[in-house]
Order: structure tokens, then C-alpha cells, then sequence
């Protein structure tokens, strides 16, 4: 039984392997920027993730951008913060964004604006990630506000949720996984995902519970272009892991042919990760490389996209 | 213009510091009369305001001794005042006082000659400074009311 | 207690320039217990002041009394014996004390010395941490004793973010993951069943969100 006409609902109840990617909007009000990216990916992926002020940078708002793509016939998936709305606002946009044919999001926390370009903003947080599933869910099932009063037009959202089996304290990591299960997930996608051992060890926990059968689970990955970055990613980013062996890859490769070898890495990721049981897709992250996105997508044997 | 004859306060601990500066009297180290000794029970004794009390009331420095680090008689009277001392350097700062006017210095008991040098040191480098913001300030007022 | 940092000096001299006596005024309690505006504070910050005005040829009268609270009025009633002889006052006390200060004596200006920041605990000598912020509801009954909303960067109510990196937030490594906090203290009570009921959305009315809040209690008032 469907719950919401979208395309990635369809080709997860159809059991085929969905691919989604990602598209940062412009720090402006640049909207021929986010067709540019939006039509690399155009062919290659189910739907694109459209970012919601992340890093905590203002950028074009993620409702905006999902609106252009929509209109490109493309597919977006809404991602939305906590941290810079209240409820109210959550669900305006929510009910203007299905009021625009958008019917996938995504529910975060968002990073803290400490690391962005408002460190002085108030943090809204009015309600957290889980508790926006819940809203969302109730909806969408229920046709009424988080409020309690009836709502006419109730927006039928395909919700997802992130999830991070590489943040502290690891042995928490399925058990939160179980909250936003309660909460009414539908699908999730990972942080990028490095240590495949460590991710397998995750997979684990999260089938002893059953989990998978309840929520479908999209590896995250993104492509490394250089051994700074994979550098970069490993010492400076909050809740990554990246094994040292990679680093020592790249590193072990010239420096004109670390970005292959990224790709490289990759591909090999996205066909090792397909033999995990509860895999149901991949979400690629190929920031500011969006480019890239088909050649992986072709090379990892994901191309064509089933049609729906 | 009357020579600049500094008044330092010096608060001595009674294990080191003090004894140190005792033993310079006897075996008569030559040091500058501007260092009046007070005698307390140990570094720690001496509070923020007792320093700011002696600068407000028109003393040109004020030195807090204590023992050497690690043989403090009382375990850490000497690190408390020297963390005081540094307190009270950045509130002289913010006033626009010099924080140098203001200094910590260890000693054990047995050095005379220590003393003697430190108080020579700490005697010239307030000669430098000049004379207490406040007593040249009271005194151009009091001249002012006076002509 | 309720915490708070002596300003910036200039700030308090930029105050207290237009005047010439001034009433100092610490308090008793929490910021006499964080350092910030007790006895000694008051103590000190009046003799800086002194120093300071002093070099400017300006000397300034301060006269020092140390309530022992200012955020009740029976103790400010004992100033009314003295708030004649000053032009303007100063308050050491947290901002609920400083108000009390202003709505008794209508006429005088008064300054405060301090920024308040929260509501806290020590943790060690000289270290006093953000603890509770006052939301009106306690949720410490079922996180475990440690509070989320005061003490996780972004008060989630189901956390933790995946930022928690090694017990620390994201943000800051010196703050503690409170999260972390709360899963630690759910294993060590046997209570980790505890971790996956979902704590609903709050209901921010008994916080600030409602609007100023006020405590009437029939019985005694």
C-alpha cells in the first residue's frame, strides 16, 4: 500500500535499488545555478536531495530550489532543518512545498551555526529531527496539524531522515535508528560512508532488530577528489570516519590521478555495499562534482534508472 | 620637581620570603630603602584587595613573595597568589594603570642575595614607570587649588 | 546558582563618568558565590574605579554596601537610609537584583556591573557550568538527571545529533556531549529502555515562549 505518489517510494516498493543525489543551492539569488546542477543529474538518479542552509550558510532556501528543479520535471527531495524554523514555519513550508507537486523530504537537525556565516543567529530548534517526523507523519496519515486541528489538503510526504553509524557513541547509533522507526520513517540516508566494516557492523544491528524490513536504508557516499580532502574529511569533520588505508591510497597515487582513484574507490564502495542485506540504495554526495554523478552511477552498473 | 622616591610594598611570607629578606639584613645586601616589608603568614594570605588597597592609597609597586614553587609551607599559597597577581596585573590594565607595577617573585629562605636583587630590580623598573597615576594626579589638583 | 561576569571596565567607567557619588552595590548570594558581585567584588571594583578616576583628576565618591539579596525589596528597603548621598548606583547583583534596584528608586540611574549569564552549577573551584534554563517543565525525570535542553547545543529532546564525536559536542570540545551524559547514566541505572521512548514536541508555554512569566502562590501571597 503506497503511501505518497513518490517516484522513490515507487521504485523502493518496486524493489529496485534507488539512487538519490544532492544539490546545493546558491548563496544568492541565483536560480540558473541550481538548473545547471540539477540538469547534470537529470537521468542518472530518482530524485535530488536540495540542502537546507547547510554548514548553517544561508543559501537559497531549499523550498525555493525544490520549486525550479519540480518545474524542470526533475524529481527533489526537500530537506529541511530544525534549526532555523519553528513549527509553524515547518509546516507553511511543508504544505507550500507539496502545493508545488514536492513530495519527498527529508528531516534534520542541522548543523550548529557556530561552523556558518551567522554564528550570532538564535538556534530555533523549536522542535528536534525526530519530532518532525512525527509531525510530518501525522500530516500526512492523519490530516492534522502538530497542533492538533484538522488540516485541509494534507501533504502526502515520502519522509526520510539521516542517520550517522559513524558518530559517538557508536552502540547508540541502531537504537536511534529505532526512535526515528517509531517516529514514522519511511527512508533513510547515512552520513558518507568509509569504513565499510564499521558500516556492516551497523547493518548488523540494525537487521537483529528488524529494522530494515520497517525503514529503507540509502548508503551515503561521496566521491574523494584528492588526498586533501580525504585528509580534510577524516581530521575536520564532526562524525566521519575514514580509514587511514584510504588515506594511504590516495596518497599512493599522483596527484593528477587521485580524482580517478576516488572515483575508483567509489565504485568499488557502491558494489561491495549492494551485497549488504538492507541496502536498499545509495544517496551520492558529490559536492561541488556533481558532474561525476552519471560516470559513477554508469560505472557502478545503476544506469539505466527504472521507470515507474 | 622633588626626586622620585618610590614607595613599594612588599608582602613577604613569613617561611620565605620574609626570612629571605631578613637574612639580607644580616648579611647587610644592599637594597633600596623605597621596599617596605609587611610580614604574612604565607602568599596566600595576600588578596587581590589588599594590593589594590596599597596602589589606591598611593603605593608606586607592590611585590608579593612567597616560596620557591613546590615547597610552599602551606601546599599552594604560592601558585593562588601568583594566579592573584595576574588578576590583579589585567585589572590595572583595564583601568589604565601599568599591570607591571605589580609582580610575584619566589625566594627561599636563605637567600639574601636573592632578595636584595629582586627588590634593586623591582626598584628601578618602578622608577621607570614614575610615580603612582593617582599621587600625580592628586597633586595637580592640589597645586591647581592652590594657584 | 545564577552566574554572572563582571563587565568590561571602559563600559563602567563610561557609565559613571557623569557622576560624581556613587552607590556600589554587591549581593549576598549567587554572585557573591561565583565571584562576580559579593563583598570582595564590590571591594575591588571599587577601588579600580577610585584608581581610575582618580588619574582622570576627576576623583568620584563610592560608597560599598553588600545586600544580602537585591531580588527581594525588604533588603533594598535598606537603602533608603543612604540613596540620598549618591547621584547614580551601580549593581553587582544578577539582573534580577539590579531591576529591583531601578524599580525602588525610580529617580536615580542605576548601572549594572555585571552581565548575567545562566543558571548553573560549579564544577570545581573557579568553574561554573551552564545547567538549567528555566523551560518550565522538567524533563530531568526521564533523561536520566541530566538535561538536554540546557546543556545540548541544540536542545534535542531525542538526541543525540550525529556530531557527537568521542563524549564531546561538535560545537566545542570542551563541552560535553549531553546526550552522551544521558546515555551514560541511563546504562549505569539499568534504565536504557528508557532511550527509545520518543519524548514528544515541547510545549514551550511554560518557557519563555509564553510571555514574562510570574509565580502566584494563593496560599501566601
Amino acid at each position: 500500500m503506497m503511501k505518497t505518489e513518490s517516484i522513490l517510494e515507487k521504485i523502493l516498493a518496486a524493489g529496485h535499488l534507488a539512487v538519490t543525489s544532492e544539490c546545493g543551492p546558491p548563496r544568492g539569488a541565483l536560480p540558473d545555478k541550481v538548473r545547471e546542477k540539477a540538469e547534470m543529474l537529470r537521468g542518472s538518479v530518482d530524485g535530488i536531495n536540495v540542502t537546507d542552509n547547510q554548514t548553517a550558510m544561508v543559501r537559497m532556501s531549499s523550498l525555493a530550489a525544490c520549486i525550479i528543479i519540480r518545474q524542470m520535471g526533475l524529481n527533489p527531495i526537500l530537506q529541511m532543518v530544525s534549526r532555523d524554523r519553528n513549527r509553524l514555519a515547518m509546516q507553511s513550508d511543508i504544505i507550500g512545498a507539496y502545493s508545488f507537486g514536492i513530495d519527498t523530504m527529508l528531516c534534520l537537525s542541522g548543523d550548529h551555526p557556530r561552523f556558518g556565516d551567522h554564528p550570532m543567529a538564535a538556534n530555533v530548534h523549536d522542535i528536534d529531527s525526530v519530532q518532525m517526523l512525527d509531525m510530518v507523519r501525522t500530516m500526512r496519515d492523519e490530516g492534522k496539524f502538530q497542533g492538533g486541528d484538522k488540516l485541509d489538503g494534507p501533504p502526502k510526504m515520502f519522509i526520510g531522515a539521516a542517520a550517522n553509524p559513524f558518530a559517538d557513541p557508536f552502540e547508540l547509533r541502531v537504537a536511534r535508528l529505532a526512535k526515528k522507526v517509531n517516529a514514522g520513517v519511511d527512508f533513510i540516508q547515512t552520513q558518507c560512508i568509509y569504513n565499510l566494516d564499521k558500516f556492516e557492523l551497523w547493518m548488523q544491528g540494525v537487521r537483529d532488530r528488524g529494522l530494515d524490513e520497517k525503514v529503507a536504508i540509502m548508503a551515503g557516499i561521496t566521491p574523494m577528489k584528492s588526498v586533501g580532502m580525504a585528509r580534510y574529511m577524516k581530521n575536520k569533520v564532526p562524525g566521519m570516519d575514514v580509514p587511514d588505508e584510504l588515506i594511504k591510497r590516495m596518497a599512493g597515487v599522483p596527484k593528477e590521478k587521485q580524482a580517478e582513484e576516488g572515483i575508483k574507490i567509489c565504485v568499488e564502495s557502491i558494489q561491495r555495499l549492494k551485497e549488504v542485506k538492507g541496502v536498499r540504495g545509495f544517496h551520492i554526495m558529490a559536492i561541488e562534482w556533481e558532474q561525476k554523478v552519471p560516470e559513477i552511477m554508469e560505472r557502478a552498473g545503476l544506469l539505466p534508472r527504472p521507470q515507474v | 620637581m622633588d626626586k622620585f622616591e618610590p614607595v613599594i610594598v612588599a608582602f613577604c611570607c613569613h617561611y620565605c620570603a620574609y626570612t629571605a629578606a631578613d637574612m639580607a639584613g644580616t648579611q647587610r645586601v644592599q637594597y633600596p630603602p623605597s621596599v617596605k616589608v609587611i610580614r604574612v603568614p604565607c602568599a596566600g594570605k595576600v588578596d587581590a584587595i589588599h594590593i589594590m588597597k596599597a596602589l589606591e592609597k598611593g603605593a608606586d609597586g607592590v611585590m608579593v613573595g612567597g616560596c620557591l614553587e613546590g615547597d610552599c609551607h602551606f601546599r599552594e599559597g604560592n601558585t593562588r597568589a601568583a594566579k592573584r597577581v595576574d588578576y590583579v596585573r589585567k585589572l590595572l590594565d583595564d583601568i589604565g594603570f601599568e599591570g607591571e607595577r605589580v609582580e610575584m617573585f619566589t625566594a627561599s629562605a636563605g637567600m639574601g642575595e636573592r632578595f636584595g636583587q629582586i627588590a634593586t630590580e623591582f626598584t628601578e623598573k618602578i622608577l621607570q614607570l614614575g610615580p603612582n597615576p593617582v599621587k600625580t594626579a592628586t597633586s595637580q589638583a592640589a597645586q591647581r587649588a592652590a594657584s | 546558582m545564577i552566574t554572572a561576569e563582571r563587565k568590561p571596565m571602559e563600559e563602567l567607567i563610561a557609565y559613571l563618568r557623569p557622576f560624581r557619588r556613587i552607590l556600589l552595590l554587591g549581593c549576598n548570594e549567587c554572585v557573591t558565590v561565583c565571584a562576580a558581585g559579593g563583598r570582595k567584588e564590590v571591594g575591588l571594583l571599587s577601588s579600580a574605579l577610585q584608581m581610575r578616576f582618580a588619574k582622570e583628576g576627576k576623583p568620584i565618591e563610592i560608597e560599598e554596601i553588600t545586600l544580602e539579596r537585591q531580588c527581594d525589596p525588604e533588603y533594598v528597603e535598606e537603602l533608603v537610609s543612604r540613596i540620598d548621598q549618591a547621584d547614580a548606583v551601580m549593581s553587582m547583583a544578577c539582573g534580577c537584583g539590579i531591576q529591583e534596584v531601578a524599580r525602588r528608586f525610580q529617580d536615580k540611574p542605576v548601572f549594572p556591573a555585571v552581565n548575567t549569564t545562566f543558571m548553573g552549577a560549579s564544577e570545581r573551584q573557579g568553574v561554573w557550568a551552564e545547567r538549567c534554563q528555566g523551560c518550565g517543565n522538567c524533563v530531568l525525570g526521564v533523561t536520566a538527571g541530566v538535561c538536554p535542553i540546557a546543556r545540548c547545543s541544540k536542545q534535542l529532546l531525542n538526541g543525540p545529533c550525529g556530531g557527537s564525536t568521542k563524549g564531546k559536542c561538535e560545537v566545542d570540545p570542551d563541552i560535553d556531549c549531553a546526550w552522551q551524559l544521558i546515555w551514560d547514566r541511563l546504562k549505569a541505572l539499568g534504565m536504557t529502555e528508557q532511550y527509545e521512548e520518543n519524548i514528544p514536541a515541547k510545549d514551550w508555554r511554560t518557557g519563555r515562549g509564553g510571555g514574562p512569566r510570574k509565580i502566584v502562590r494563593e496560599d501566601l501571597a
